[in-house]
């Protein structure tokens, strides 16, 4: 215990808890977007995030040939690169999550198969898609090559704001409040909330169910991929597992938030973000997942529903 | 798709008592023959490569078939989506690892305290969280499962990442010694508890408990107002469920004579999980086929080693798109007569065949 160090370092915190509760934001959506369509926990979504941080790496690594010897880069081609990254990550996540859904959901939906059943195809394609990036990396982490040199923007207090952060923190604001305009003000957004409140009305409105979901998996998978590249410009390096941790943190903040709920997988998100690296500093590095899950638990006794509830049909995906 | 579940049941129900008792003994004396299977010629097929057969099937098939069975009665009895499971396997492997290097308790008396141990914590895990609903649920226990873990890699007192080595084997029973040498024995150890649990789930599925559990498990809300104390009929399927897993963890630990945190992660509650969605929730014959099957696959192949986990998902997509309600799925009509079962052959004879009459006139 050593509550000192939030005194000292609390800007650091709270910028470390601020990038990382942003990248948090945007899996949670993936989460979310799938829970609110199909009432199910989307299990390959960790998968669909690992896929991502891969597609970055090699692009930086294979198309711009950087190694990790190469300096960094700046001004107009630097933009070009974290852009070709951004776009590549966003695309394999979104292919990778249609996919998903055509191969693990689709077919047992038709057959009316109950929310279980998949469920384990989810985690199965989960397995097939982690593990052949284990056996095509042969279980080894991957070192993305610094592109953007990480200097202090400015500093308070002594504290430097670092442009990896910042850019992580502004970018990632600004997808939550692009895939939240999209679902509250769009047609196809419409239909979205449409089917989340009722497939069987939705269907008799006339809504083309497979294409909303389609749909719905890929803006999903567009907003984990873009999550994929912020966590690769923070943190730099990726292993076939990295899903893992981060999936399950990421729902978290979305059940945090109350599942299904957009802008509670936000507060979620940027909540558990702050939580852990307070806690973690407080406590030492080896309880953090201890503290997020038991933050939850006690949240979630005392509001069921999550911090901000799913009851909120206005703001539901 | 054939529902090979009814059609065993309508065979069973048209038996007499002497022959449903001579089937079963034999069934049970087979199941008791299986460690001879390996080197037998004709059953030879099943040995396995690299790895001990009977080692095999003490763990992982009849630790995960016992697994399923526990994680069955809350999962597919009432309803309960359980994502930490392997919590209450590692608590029972502790017990027996703590109590049997620090106390002279052999590991029959570890027994009955691990599976305390686990129905304790599923009594203190379930009080809190059962009132949450479904999904809710799924998170708070995956949370329990890997608070259990980290805490367990953080304690130094347990050994920490080390784990904890030199478990003692159980003492001889029969004359019958449990060590490294006498893998069959343990299965035989294993294979007496599957029995008694599988006893145990037939009897309370007919009897109070599992009435509770059904109506629970279909509809909460109506079970309530029908007068199902539900809270208190989820919490004893919950703790029931850790005990099972309590005990499997005991005896686990005093068959490896070694446990670490690494053993009991979050995979491990998903497979468990995928045993029993994937042989049918609910219906314990399908639960044990497919934990057998789910268990031993991997090991059968494990000359490819590096591919088998792809292999083992993909077999698990390909299964579930063919069959989502697994492979042997839970009785879909309980407490039929012969009379009623007739009746309803009849009445879906007639209805497929006016569908058919009907279709035609559409087409013309």
């Amino acid at each position: 215990m050593n509550f000192s160090v939030v005194g000292t370092q609390f800007f650091p915190l709270l910028i470390n808890g601020l990038a990382l509760g942003f990248i948090y934001v945007l899996i949670s959506v993936g989460y979310t977007m799938v829970y609110g369509v199909l009432r199910l926990i989307n299990f390959a979504n960790s998968e669909i995030f690992m896929l991502g941080t891969f597609a970055t790496v090699i692009v930086t690594r294979n198309v711009f040939h950087f190694t990790i010897d190469t300096p960094t880069s700046h001004g107009g081609k630097l933009i070009l690169i974290l852009l070709c990254c951004l776009l590549a990550s966003m695309a394999v996540s979104a292919i990778a999550a249609v996919f998903v859904e055509i191969i693990a959901y689709r077919r047992l939906r038709a057959k009316g198969a109950n929310r279980l059943g998949s469920l384990i195809s989810a985690i199965g394609t989960s397995i097939v898609l982690s593990e052949a990036v284990r056996l095509m990396t042969h279980s080894l982490p991957v070192s993305d090559p610094r592109v953007l040199a990480k200097f202090n923007l400015f500093t308070i207090h002594g504290v430097g704001l670092r442009i990896d952060q910042l850019l992580v923190i502004v970018f990632g604001a600004a997808c939550f409040v692009a895939v939240d305009r999209f679902v509250t003000k769009t047609r196809v957004g419409k239909a979205i909330r449409a089917v989340s409140m009722s497939e069987e009305n939705s269907k008799l409105m006339g809504i083309n169910l497979n294409r909303v979901i389609s749909i719905t998996f890929l803006v999903g998978g567009l907003v984990t991929g873009a999550a994929a590249f912020m966590y690769e410009t923070v943190y730099e390096t990726t292993v076939f597992d990295v899903g893992f941790n981060m999936g399950i943190a990421a729902f978290t903040a979305a059940v945090l938030g109350g599942i299904g709920n957009l802008r509670g997988a936000f507060y979620g998100g940027i909540a558990l973000g702050l939580a852990e690296e307070f806690f973690s500093a407080i406590l030492g590095t080896q309880w953090k997942a201890i503290t997020v899950f038991t933050v939850l638990v006690l949240v979630l006794l005392v509001r069921p529903n999550g911090l901000f509830g799913e009851a909120v049909q206005q703001s539901r995906v | 798709m054939i529902n090979l579940r009814d059609k065993g049941a309508e065979i069973w129900e048209g038996w007499n008592k002497p022959t449903r008792t001579a089937f079963a003994a034999i069934v049970i004396f087979l199941a008791f023959l299986i460690p001879f299977a390996g080197t037998f010629p004709l059953t030879s097929f099943f040995n396995t490569p690299l790895v001990s057969f009977q080692a095999i099937l003490v763990y992982p098939v009849g630790m995960y078939i016992l697994m399923a069975l526990g994680l069955n009665i809350v999962v597919g009895k009432s309803g309960l989506l359980d994502l930490g499971y392997v919590a209450f396997f590692a608590i029972g492997a502790y017990t027996a690892a703590i109590f049997g290097t620090k106390t002279s308790l052999n590991i029959w008396e570890i027994l009955p305290l691990g599976m305390g141990f686990a129905m304790l914590a599923g009594v203190l895990l379930g009080l809190p969280t059962l009132r949450l609903r479904g999904d809710y649920l799924a998170i708070v226990t995956m949370g329990f499962g890997e608070i259990v873990r980290i805490a367990v890699l953080n304690t130094p007192a347990d050994g920490g990442p080390n784990g904890i080595p030199g478990v003692p084997n159980p003492p001889a029973l029969f004359g019958q010694s449990f060590d490294l040498l006498n893998q069959s024995h343990f299965f035989w150890l294993v294979l007496v508890m599957i029995l008694a649990v599988v006893w145990m789930v037939r009897r309370l599925s007919v009897r109070r408990p599992g009435r509770a559990w059904e109506a629970i498990r279909q509809d909460e809300d109506v079970a309530l107002l029908m007068g199902v104390p539900i809270l208190r009929y989820k919490i004893w399927s919950f703790s029931i469920g850790a005990a099972v897993g309590g005990a499997a963890g005991v005896i686990f630990a005093s068959q490896q004579m070694f446990v670490a945190p690494q053993t009991f992660t979050f995979n491990v509650s998903v497979l468990i999980l995928s045993c029993v969605v994937f042989g049918g929730m609910g219906n314990i014959w399908g639960v044990i086929l497919g934990a057998t099957i789910l268990a031993y696959i991997p090991e059968r192949i494990r000359q490819i080693a590096n591919a088998r986990q792809l292999l083992f998902g993909l077999a698990l997509i390909i299964m579930m798109n063919l069959r989502p309600e697994g492979l042997l799925p839970r009785k879909k009509r309980e407490h039929l007569s012969a009379q009623e079962r007739a009746d309803l052959k009849a009445t879906r004879a007639a209805l497929k065949a006016s569908k058919k009459s009907n279709s035609g006139k559409a087409s013309k």
